[in-house]
């Protein structure tokens, strides 16, 4: 996102240079002309090229799991907002007759059964920086900025020069399409290479393939991490994966049922930064202030746009446009000093409890799992949701620190956990009040994995690459309450654990030594066996009526 | 001797009627505690007082209440057929247990240790015996033992062991003694008690050395108490100058320990005078000294608060202060420092011409 915001600002201080240069001579205007047609030339995908760990793509082994991601969470995306459990086939293969492990180049191709693209829209959603659907909704999605699929198209073509292929098809009553694209970079604007008719044996869906330079490793940052993390969270889709190693691993649906539809909300006004509220009052449809208000925002009534007005020192009909331009300051101080209602929280999609339990049952073989959602909470007018998991024991290794899997809108985060807000909260809950040891300063110690959830119309992510969630108090408050709901349900396992082990043991070692009991007072006393017999039921029948006493 | 044999059967046959009754059986056993002794000067011993454990039949007890049982069942057999196993031989005993065997020995010693005092007897007589040192003898000493096999008596010069010594035997109540030695001397460490038989000190002091070799063990400790009752000998020791010299092994030796408190009476030495090396000592004969470790500075905190002999003995307690103050100790063998044959030449003789100044 702050790549685009960045973007934005660029181009819109490039207009408002313009209007202020206006009122200069026009000596000076020449030369800030100029300047700007020479700003003009910095393009999107230029910027992008020269930037590209801004994105992900910092280091090959980096490139191959966001292309993977990128291509993934599209294909949710698309699947979701039609309504179809999304069945994913995820192949990655090395090139140049390589190993896997040595190769340096990939093939990288996700198969969907989403809706399919239209004729129309393909070379600009895998060929053009920015171009999506998503960037202008107030909706939880995975995506956010339309950028992730063509940035990996472009890094494909920047390191191989081969072009995105796609596949397409969105109703078995139409042909199939085939196409080859290449981003022109200085235009940001796509170049057909090809575009044909296929056949497919798909009614409809989507097939995606990039070749890009790339390294394989496995691990916690892996692909194959990825794609098992992304099974915990999307336990409604059904993930094939042909691994780099020509492994075929089946990561099957666990529930049928799709995650709700979460609504779209107009931004709520304590979310809005200046710049942005800037660029809403030029863009707006409303001719005056109190509807621009009124309906370009969420939770703001007549009444309360009455008071920013007066607050402001505005009049209710001003022109939005002229405010953008003059008074603009004013407004913003005035929205934040105005008491308004938390946005509404229909915008949210949670997993619920019982889908995180179905995801994580699935995917990591544990003996106990807990799972929390807390209700809705709100952070600078952006309201989100947070969600805890935890799974304890079974194959999970004892000794070693534990597992965190970070999820923001069902998107794994596998880079940057330390800088994550839910490190940190996991952190600062003191896990011996659960039996689960822990260091100062340290993560947990034990067979747990910890899972978080936040789902958000917006995750403030610390960097542009949406590795680690920033750290808001609000947002760390509500994770460590998740987190101390699932710890106190460990809490009550672990003691029921140990006392059945308890009891287990009582009663194995009442039958271990009775009978030397039995045997001492036969040796002493020169019992004979049926006697003997006798102590040693009589002796179990006391122990039993007396067990627990000490 | 007590009837130890039907001692046992009656606490089983006790056992054995509760468990008929469906009733939770127990044992009771004193205390092998200091808390739970006293201390009569005139007495000369650490005494039981009446405080007992009482191990009922629980779950949390079923293991050492299986166990107790059958290591009394050993003894049993033992005094049935007159013979005798050592604490290591009943540990290895308990090997044929199955999940009720000792995993280490002290855990059968401790056992051991509880019936003894549940019967208030010595572990000889219910068949058990130490496997430690029991203490080297030297001097002018004849010890009247009998031969194993044949019964024949035999005489033991002590005096004719050249370098080496007399050992004392597991159980010495069969001893008897011919001695015209003025005194006994024993001795904390085995290199000095070599030191004094190497020059025939004995023959010089007409005394009789007693190698304790560490806190003494039960049969040494009987063996001066039976020697010196019988011979009429004052007994002096010589230990190391610091707590655990004089609390843990002198101590022991003259009043008997906690843990063993059911049987100090026969196993201590009430005629036992301290010799040296007091803290004077170290002042005295500018002795080299180590400083004192926190475990020795522990353990004289531990005498003030717990033990009845330092206690009732306002000498001692004077002594421990002053250690502590110097903050140090010294060996015995620091003597050498002054010269290898300065303890028998000179250490020795002055300290002795003044017995009435030794410490209680």
């Amino acid at each position: 996102m702050a790549v685009q915001k960045k973007l934005t600002e660029i181009s819109s201080s490039k207009k408002d240079a313009k209007k202020e240069e206006a009122k200069e001579p026009v000596k000076e205007l020449i030369k800030a002309e100029e300047l700007a047609k020479k700003q003009r030339e910095i393009s999107v995908a230029e910027f992008f090229a020269k930037n590209r760990h801004l994105l992900g793509f910092d280091n090959p082994r980096k490139a191959l799991l966001t292309t993977a991601k990128e291509a993934v969470d599209n294909s949710l995306d698309a699947c979701e907002e039609m309504r179809i459990p999304p069945d994913i086939i995820v192949m990655i293969s090395p090139l140049d007759g390589k190993e896997a492990s040595v190769a340096d180049r990939f093939l990288v191709s996700i198969e969907d059964n989403g809706p399919g693209i239209v004729k129309a829209q393909v070379p600009r959603i895998f060929a053009k920086l920015l171009y999506g659907s998503k960037f202008h909704t107030m909706k939880q999605s995975r995506g956010q900025q339309g950028i992730g699929i063509s940035a990996a198209g472009m890094y494909g073509q920047l390191t191989t020069g081969k072009p995105v292929k796609i596949t397409t098809r969105i109703s078995s009553k139409k042909p199939a399409m085939y196409y080859e694209l290449h981003l022109d970079t200085q235009k940001n604007e796509p170049e057909i290479l090809k575009e044909e008719e296929t056949k497919w044996e798909k009614d409809h869906g989507t097939r995606v393939s990039i070749e890009l330079e790339a390294r394989y490793v496995k691990g916690r940052q892996s692909v194959d991490e990825y794609l098992k993390q992304t099974a915990i969270s999307n336990p409604h889709a059904n993930f094939i994966y042909f691994s780099p190693e020509s492994q075929k691993i089946d990561f099957p649906r666990a529930t049928k049922d799709l995650p709700i539809e979460p609504k779209e909300i107009r931004p709520h006004p304590y979310g809005v930064e200046l710049g942005v509220l800037i660029k809403m009052l030029r863009n707006t449809k409303t001719r005056n202030l109190q509807a621009f208000l009124k309906q370009d925002f969420s939770r703001i009534s007549p009444k309360v746009a009455k008071e920013i007005c007066l607050k402001a020192g505005l009049a209710e009909t001003s022109r939005p446009s002229r405010i953008a331009a003059q008074e603009v300051d004013k407004l913003f101080k005035a929205i934040n000093e105005t008491k308004i209602m938390a946005p509404p929280t229909n915008c949210l999609a949670p997993m619920g409890e019982e889908i995180i339990l179905k995801g994580m049952k699935k995917e990591i073989k544990a003996e106990f799992y807990a799972a929390a959602t807390r209700p809705p909470a709100v952070y600078r007018g952006n309201p989100f949701q947070i969600e805890a998991g935890i799974a304890y024991g079974g194959e999970l290794p004892a000794e070693e620190l534990v597992r965190v899997v970070r999820f923001a809108n069902r998107v794994p985060l596998l880079y940057q956990q330390s800088a994550c807000a839910t490190y940190k909260s996991i952190l600062e809950n003191n896990w011996r009040n659960y039996s689960v040891s822990q260091s100062k300063g340290a993560l947990p110690t034990g067979p747990i994995v910890i899972m978080v959830h936040m789902a958000s119309v917006w995750v403030p992510f610390t960097s542009e690459s949406k590795e680690a969630i920033a750290h808001y108090p609000e947002i760390i408050k509500e994770m460590k309450l998740a987190l101390q709901e699932c710890g106190r349900q460990l809490s009550v396992f672990l003691s029921r654990r140990r006392k059945a082990e308890h009891e287990a043991k009582k009663k194995s070692y009442i039958e271990t030594y009775l009978p030397h009991i039995g045997i001492a007072l036969k040796d002493i006393l020169s019992l004979k066996e049926d006697e003997t017999k006798k102590v040693e039921k009589h002796l179990k029948d006391i122990l039993e009526k007396h067990r627990g006493e000490p | 001797m007590t009837n130890v044999l039907g001692k046992i059967k009656e606490v089983a046959g006790d056992i054995h009627q509760k468990i008929l009754k469906k009733k939770q059986p127990s044992m009771t056993f004193p205390l092998r505690i200091l808390n739970n002794v006293k201390y009569d000067p005139k007495k000369g011993f650490f005494e039981l007082l009446g405080k007992n454990k009482i191990r009922t039949l629980s779950v949390n007890t079923v293991k050492t209440f299986a166990q107790t049982l059958r290591m009394m069942a050993i003894s049993k057999d033992l005094i049935a057929s007159d013979d005798m196993a050592t604490k290591r031989e009943v540990y290895y005993v308990s090997k044929n247990w199955g999940d009720a065997r000792f995993m280490e020995q002290p855990e059968s010693d401790l056992v051991m240790d509880d019936i003894e005092a549940m019967f208030m007897v010595n572990r000889e007589q219910l068949g058990f015996s130490a496997d430690e040192h029991g203490g080297d003898v030297a001097g002018e000493l004849v010890v009247i033992d009998k031969n194993p096999d044949t019964k024949k008596v035999i005489k033991i010069d002590c005096t004719k062991f050249g370098s080496g010594a007399y050992s004392i035997p597991t159980s010495v109540e069969h001893l008897e003694f011919e001695t015209k030695a003025k005194f006994i001397l024993a001795i904390e460490t085995k290199g000095m008690f070599e030191r004094l038989n190497r020059h025939n000190y004995w023959k010089k002091a007409h005394c009789i050395l007693v190698s304790m070799g560490g806190v003494p063990s039960r049969a040494c400790r009987r063996f001066i108490r039976k020697l010196a009752d019988e011979k009429k000998l004052p007994v002096y020791v010589f230990s190391d100058g610091d707590p655990y010299g004089w609390a843990s092994i002198y101590r022991t030796l003259k009043v008997g320990s906690g843990n063993a408190a059911h049987i100090n009476e026969f196993f201590c030495v009430p005629q036992a005078r301290f010799l040296g090396i007091t803290a004077q000592d170290i002042n005295d004969y500018k002795l080299p000294t180590h400083p004192l470790k926190d475990v020795d500075l522990k353990k004289i905190k531990d005498l003030f608060k717990n033990d009845p002999f330092i206690q009732s003995h306002k000498e001692w307690s004077k002594e421990l202060k002053l250690l502590e103050q110097m903050g140090k100790r010294a060996e015995q063998q620091a003597l050498a420092a002054h010269g290898l044959n300065f303890v028998t030449e000179k250490y020795l003789p002055q300290k002795l011409k003044h017995p009435e100044k030794f410490l209680p």
